[in-house]
């Protein structure tokens, strides 16, 4: 048995239940691949890479872009931690658009034909979500902002920086 | 049971090692496996050695204060429900096309042992399939921004260094990418194929089904091998204390064997309430957006941004329309006075116009359509022909199936089979009528097949000829 683990890494249950994993893995593969074999790998690779090397380091950068950019310069007046407030609906109009670009970007050839439904709404509605996300958390930063600078006049002190960063 | 603990106990091994037992060491496959293994230590020790590369690579180039083994484990258990919810609802909406009927309703000819748990899908309840496919879909959506986060607090593991810490991890790997492209592939291909953006390569059902299978099989590895951690991660902090914590009280969680954790945090611009609110809310809004299209009625228009959000028309017929009679190339000239029904059985043929048919009496269902894209009708009263009264006119009251074949050119769906059970049951109907009108040119005029349950692609439009078979 220790023999084994130095030889594998682990124990030998961890390599059973690999084997049966692949063993199934290997049964659907040689289906999945059967007809467009070239098209599938690349679909399936494809796509582990196009998240993990594109789009993740994609929003990264533009996360960390917009802090270092966006930075404010130092002011008289204390500011509430701001980057939530760009974090937040540029996260929740990105996911909308991440699930249904091809409706919003009527890729969708089909789709008009097929349904009897007109494409054409749905860039006008993202668009429209997308600005009541921003508009709304425009106005509660506003908010924060504003009852921040009172605190900060009438206690004549610096108030904590903290109020939470959650949405 | 883990390849991702630490390495093996480093040590003298090799063909020369002292062994305890004795006896059977000499055998020249032992010889050749001890040999092969320590020849792979060594590479091992010696990748160890090296300095990872620059870049994602080094430990200190995450620096996210917020990954951590409890952060990763919350999101995690959800998916531990969500998926394989999905993968029973996926499973259950490939059983109700009956795919062990017949060639015609099986994309998916060489399933094998795939196939193993088929059954005769059941017309009881009526919104069966509404529910099922309802959920699979809408759960599946509302999964993205718990995935993406999911995948997000473990990228730092996709770049460990090094690439393999022995036989074991590197079959971990193998595993961990059969499991990520798995679920991304899964996630893309319903998500296209919903919207009708088949770029896929290949027909959906082949890929989604396979695919299915693929990741499954890498997900319940990853839950085995990951479950205890998942679960001591989530003992080691509070749920309540965790979002009740601000942003000046939020600290990395401890340094964990994983690596989880970075070496050198940045401090905190979001707390852990945070993060779980951006992506529950992401998740929420999704669902505000979607769900409307698989409830219908006043709630229909808020599905803004799903497919089926809106009502094609208004009227008796104004309800959903799977594919209009144009875009399969159903004309009017096609269903015009010259149309016949036909029905074999036992019997000689017997041939009906819609005038003769509309003669018979005439029972009613109140049923929905439910697409497998996710999207349903609420229950509509549909008015024809019982399947069952013509399976009797046609000398086989006990059909054990009925081929469905319509007007429309031939292509996937023109013609499909049901099974004794659907035949059998009084809601199951030719149906010539919806709610109190004539049925639509789109919703398969002059007479379209409506049962219990069943997916909408087999509830044949523009039918022309029933035979029932024994």
């Amino acid at each position: 048995m220790g023999r084994f683990v130095r030889w594998y890494g682990s124990g030998p249950l961890h390599l059973l239940v690999l084997i049966a994993s692949f063993a199934l893995t290997g049964y659907a593969m040689v289906r999945l691949f059967a007809l467009r074999p070239l098209g599938v790998v690349i679909w399936f690779v494809g796509a582990a890479v196009v998240h993990d090397l594109i789009l993740l380091p994609l929003y990264s950068l533009a996360d960390r872009s917009a802090q270092a950019v966006l930075r404010h310069r130092a002011t008289r007046m204390p500011h509430p931690p701001w980057i939530n407030h760009l974090r937040v609906p540029a996260f929740l109009s990105g996911v909308l658009l991440l699930v249904w670009f091809p409706l919003v970007f009527a890729l969708s050839r089909p789709y008009p034909g097929a349904t009897g439904l007109s494409i054409d709404v749905y860039l006008g509605r993202w668009l429209a979500i997308t600005a009541v996300l921003f508009l709304a958390s425009a106005v509660a930063f506003a908010v924060r902002l504003r009852r921040l600078r009172r605190a900060h006049r009438a206690g004549g002190e610096r108030p904590a920086p903290d109020h939470g960063a959650g949405p | 049971m883990d390849g991702d603990g630490s390495p093996s106990p480093a040590g003298p091994a090799g063909p020369g090692r002292p062994d305890h037992k004795g006896g059977s060491r000499g055998r020249p496959a032992h010889g050749i496996l001890s040999g092969l293994s320590s020849r792979a230590r060594y590479l091992v020790r010696r990748a160890e050695h090296t300095p990872p590369p620059p870049g994602p690579f080094r430990p200190g180039f995450w620096r996210s204060p917020l990954r951590g083994p409890w952060l990763t484990s919350v999101f995690g258990l959800v998916l531990l429900i969500g998926i394989p919810l999905m993968f029973v609802t996926g499973m259950l909406s490939y059983a109700s096309y009956n795919p062990d009927l017949g060639r015609l309703n099986d994309q998916t000819p060489d399933k094998g042992a795939l196939g193993f748990y088929l059954f005769a899908w059941p017309t009881h309840p009526y919104w069966l399939y509404r529910l099922t496919q309802g959920v699979h879909v809408t759960l599946g959506v509302v999964l993205v921004p718990v995935l993406l986060a999911k995948l997000w607090s473990v990228i730092p593991k996709l770049f460990a260094w090094p690439p393999a810490r022995g036989l074991a991890h590197a079959l971990e790997r193998l595993s961990l990418l059969l499991l990520v492209g798995g679920v991304i592939f899964e996630f893309v291909t319903g998500i296209l194929n919903i919207q009708l953006f088949y770029v896929f390569p290949g027909s959906f059902y082949t890929l989604h089904f396979y695919g299915a299978w693929v990741f499954i099989a890498a997900f319940a590895v990853h839950v085995c091998l990951k479950l205890g951690r998942m679960v001591s991660a989530l003992r080691s902090r509070s749920l309540t204390a965790e979002l009740r914590t601000s942003l000046a009280h939020t600290r990395p969680e401890p340094p964990d064997p994983d690596g989880l954790v970075p070496a050198g945090p940045a401090p905190p611009t979001m707390t852990r309430r945070g993060v779980l609110a951006m992506v529950g809310g992401g998740s929420l809004l999704l669902l505000l957006v979607t769900a409307g299209q698989s409830i219908g009625g006043l709630l229909r228009g808020t599905a803004l941004l799903a497919p089926r959000g809106r009502e094609p028309g208004s009227g008796p017929n104004g309800f959903q329309i799977n594919k209009t009679a144009a875009s399969v190339g159903v004309t009017p000239a096609r269903v015009g006075p010259g149309w016949r029904l036909e029905i074999h059985g036992a019997g000689p043929a017997h041939v009906f116009t819609r005038a003769q048919l509309l003669a018979m009496p005439q029972h009613t269902a109140s049923l929905p359509i439910a697409c497998v894209e996710g999207w349903s009708t609420p229950d509509q009263l549909w008015s024809g022909l019982r399947l069952a009264d013509l399976a009797a006119l046609a000398g086989l009251p006990d059909a054990g199936s009925v081929l469905v074949e319509s007007v429309q050119p031939p292509g996937p769906y023109a013609s499909v089979l049901l099974r004794g059970n659907q035949i059998r049951d009084p809601r199951s109907l030719l149906a010539l009528r919806v709610n109190g009108a004539d049925l639509s040119l789109d919703h398969g005029y002059p007479a379209r097949v409506i049962v219990p349950a069943n997916p909408g692609v087999n509830n044949t439009k523009w039918v022309h000829r029933l035979t029932f078979r024994r």
